[in-house]
């Protein structure tokens, strides 16, 4: 009995020895491993079919794009060499940079080129714009891409160069060539800085990708999405952790290296740490109060206006994200990007009783409205408590629905009345690159039942942004742009409650993130 | 014994077939929609349309309920919406770390509760009867999230004896699986070791008062003897039945555990499911569990018979 006993105590301190080796490795921070927690799932690998950031960021990562975005939102060219245009506007030539690989060891060439920019084009409404202006595309010879157009389309650079998504990736023709721009790809060979590894994903858990040493990057300084990706680790690792809290432990700890959206209730447990940064990557990050046009009472013009009059878009922030991380913008783009000028925004006085009397004068008549809300999103639900508080304070009826985002997602497209089924507000948002300019605006569509949910039918807003995308000076686009901000706040498509920043947390050994709408995996470095 | 097992494998049969016939009902009627989901915020309502006839999702009732059950005979999950990969590879994925979590779970709570429970009835109303159920009234009345938290904030962040989150897989390293586990199964076996200490307390205390007890004690055996061997065997039944359905219970149950501790097991594996609509990963992980929770019914009948052979017949 006594020798059982002392085996028994000579196996836990074995143990126990064996533990603490496996936690100095554990907590062993890798240089040459970047660890990251996203802010959503990598549910998916195809970033043309499926629209969710977390996708598109991935698709940053394994694919490169022919132009790109930088920090002020100037297209510059990325895969592109050289970009020749005719002189009519209508034939346009880009030659791709040499040497440029896929993983397989495939060299890239313009066929690629082709079927990613078809099978991008099948999706996105700009592409679809940009093909139906085209009369030819064509591969020159495998290095050289040519599109002929029909008509004059300006915003070609812009199309091809978004980082609103879908993205223009370029894939492998054996892949773009092979899938139609519904079906998901299952492979993803790109040619980006970084490599996929399907053999390491595990969907809701880890993600891994491994530089890629066939990648020539730009020499240009990185600056938003655009310029040189100089890649400084062998690998980087998304880890999901669904829970904020597990995820800022593991942070504090130096389990992990990089947490992309801190919730903004346990950030201030972060700053306190002295080996954890609390920064921003993107400033533009909007919220909006969408209206169901299509049934009561928000079919009528002067009761959107009534609560256009009322919102105070500070009191929905600070809800949102608490004192300082936010900044008021009455726009319908975000203040500071270049078709911004709050044109027609004073209508948003933020007065209730004004609002109650033109609520009055709209002929409102008890008419139940239906806010669906998200929980799982903590700003959307925030945002939602006070907006209902907002619209109740002016004698509305008011009922708040809330669900899960798969539920919200799918009830916000019915368009039906609130007693089968349907909805009367929502609240939502996006980032910079979303709302940017009319033509990338999809809650700035007036085209009715294939708009975004809501569904304006506002023939005004349609041909503006059919003007703005013909302007071929950027004093033109900023001068529609103008125009469609003055009419917007007329006709309210919806409320625009502000914009905050994008918090983001990582350890102090991390460095050189750049700042852009998407968390970016090069220009970053880490020291031990 | 054979025809005992045989009877009670052929009666799971139509409870299999029950769970997945629900299962898809209640997924088919439910609101929400995975085309949506995969096409995202910034979706319009043509986007949504034309990925739903994509993925068959148009199709009436009758016709998806046909191909469901078909596939599900041959063992043919279907593939995930999301993610394109094989519902089966993904259960396969996640099997791993839940079984492994559970399993410690169970060891743990065994090994801390019987012996726990067994010294509390022996000691009843006792000192070391109190303490016994102090823990048990703690392990019932804290939830398991919040002595996760409390130990992911001590013993992680504080004292760094632990990683906060992850999961090493037992083939990798074994030692690293260990390390990885033991704070989850900890703060997950309190709800167990309250419940099983309880139950093996009041079994305990039913057998002592028992008239062979009394023989056993007056032919002058020891009282090491007659708590582990008359008292403690013959109170097994209840005490069986209970980790039993604390097995079953686990495997649907550790999806907190699975979320805070970011361990990527089945439990999170639905959750995600569910959230995005994954129709396919839904059912395939309810028929799963199902099947885990007919099985270890099984198992707990066979432990009766095993302890009482006149349950056999």
């Amino acid at each position: 009995m006594t020798g059982t006993r002392r085996e028994f105590l000579q196996y836990t301190a074995a143990f126990a020895l064996l533990a603490a080796s496996a936690n100095r490795a554990s907590a062993q921070s890798t240089p040459n491993v970047l660890r990251f927690v996203p802010a959503g799932n990598l549910s998916s690998i195809d970033p043309i079919v499926t629209s969710g950031y977390p996708i598109r960021n991935h698709g940053y990562l394994v694919y490169d794009t022919l132009f790109a975005e930088d920090e002020n939102f100037e297209i510059q060219p990325q895969m592109v060499d050289r970009a020749e245009e005719g002189d009519d506007g209508l034939v346009y030539t880009f030659s791709l940079r040499p040497g440029l690989k896929f993983h397989d060891g495939a060299p890239v060439r313009a066929q690629d080129c082709i079927a990613s920019i078809k099978r991008w084009g099948g999706k996105d409404g700009l592409g679809q714009s940009l093909l139906d202006a085209t009369d030819k595309l064509e591969a020159v010879d495998d290095n050289t891409i040519r599109f002929t157009l029909k008509s004059s389309f300006p915003l070609i650079y812009v199309a091809l160069g978004k980082s609103s998504t879908p993205v223009c990736f370029i894939m492998p023709e054996r892949i773009a060539g092979a899938t139609d721009s519904k079906t998901q790809i299952t492979d993803a060979t790109g040619s980006g800085p970084y490599r996929f590894l399907p053999n390491e994903w595990v969907p809701g858990s880890k993600a891994a990708y491994e530089k890629f040493d066939g990648y020539i990057p730009r020499k240009e300084t990185p600056s938003g999405i655009a310029g040189g990706k100089q890649v400084n680790f062998d690998r980087v690792e998304w880890l999901i952790i669904p829970d904020q809290s597990t995820a800022v432990a593991a942070l504090k700890r130096g389990e992990i290296d990089w947490f992309e959206k801190p919730d903004l209730n346990l950030v201030e447990l972060l700053r306190g740490d002295p080996s954890v940064v609390v920064g921003d990557y993107d400033p533009y990050q909007g919220t909006l109060l969408r209206f169901n046009q299509q049934q009561k009472p928000f079919n009528n013009v002067k009761v959107r206006q009534a609560v256009m009059a009322t919102i105070n878009q500070e009191d929905v922030l600070v809800a949102m994200v608490g004192e300082g991380n936010y900044e008021v913008c009455k726009s319908f783009f975000f203040c500071g990007t270049p078709m911004s000028s709050g044109t027609g925004s004073s209508v948003m006085k933020g007065d209730l009783e004004l609002g109650k009397a033109l609520l009055k004068d709209a002929g409102y008549a008890g008419e139940k409205v239906v806010l669906i809300s998200a929980t799982d999103i903590p700003w959307i639900y925030s945002a939602s408590l006070v907006v209902e508080q907002l619209l109740r304070n002016m004698g509305m009826t008011v009922e708040v629905q809330t669900m899960d985002l798969g539920t919200y997602f799918t009830r916000r497209n019915s368009t039906e009345p609130v007693e089968k089924g349907g909805w009367s507000a929502l609240v939502s948002g996006a980032g910079s690159v979303d709302f940017l300019s009319p033509a990338q605006h999809l809650a700035l569509r007036g085209n009715g039942l294939a708009a975004w949910p809501g569904w304006p039918d506002d023939a005004k807003l349609e041909s503006l942004r059919a003007d703005w995308m013909k302007a071929t000076s950027q004093d033109q686009r900023k001068k529609i742009a103008s125009d469609v901000e003055a009419h917007a706040f007329q006709s309210v498509p919806y409320v625009p409650l502000g914009q905050r920043s994008q918090i983001t947390a990582y350890r102090k050994t991390v460095s050189g993130i750049v700042k852009s709408p998407a968390p970016l995996f090069w220009n970053v470095r880490k020291t031990a | 014994m054979i025809s005992f097992l045989a009877r009670r494998i052929f009666a799971a049969l139509p409870v299999m077939f029950l769970v997945a016939l629900i299962a898809f009902s209640l997924l088919y009627f439910a609101p929400g929609d995975p085309a949506a989901v995969i096409a995202g915020d910034m979706a319009q309502p043509a986007d949504i349309a034309a990925i739903r006839e994509t993925i068959g999702l148009n199709q009436p009732f009758h016709v998806r309920l046909g191909i469901f059950l078909w596939n599900t005979f041959r063992g043919d999950l279907g593939i995930s919406i999301f993610s394109h990969k094989p519902v089966t590879a993904l259960i396969a994925q996640r099997l791993e770390p839940t079984l492994s979590l559970a399993v410690l779970t169970i060891i743990i709570s065994i090994a801390v509760a019987v012996p726990l429970g067994t010294l509390a009835a022996w000691r009843a109303r006792g000192l070391i009867d109190r303490i016994a159920m102090a823990i048990g009234i703690l392990g019932f009345s804290v939830p398991v999230f919040v002595i996760a938290y409390l130990m992911i904030w001590f013993l992680s962040v504080k004292l760094a004896w632990f990683p906060v989150q992850g999961y090493t897989p037992l083939a990798t390293n074994w030692s690293g699986w260990f390390y990885n586990l033991i704070l989850p199964a900890l703060s997950l076996s309190t709800v167990y070791i309250a419940l099983i200490t309880r139950i093996t307390r009041a079994s305990v205390i039913e057998v002592l008062s028992q008239d062979y007890i009394r023989t056993a004690r007056s032919k002058g055996l020891s009282e090491h003897v007659v708590l582990l061997r008359h008292a403690l065997r013959n109170a097994a039944v209840p005490i069986a039945t209970i980790v039993g359905i604390g097995v079953a219970l686990l495997m649907g149950g550790v999806v907190v555990t699975e979320t805070v501790f970011a361990i990527p097991g089945l439990g999170r594996l639905l959750v995600d499911a569910i959230l995005q609509r994954d129709y396919p990963v839904i059912q395939g992980v309810l028929i799963l569990l199902s099947a885990i929770y007919v099985a270890v019914n099984l198992l707990v009948d066979i432990s009766y018979a095993i302890f009482d052979p006149r349950i056999r017949n």
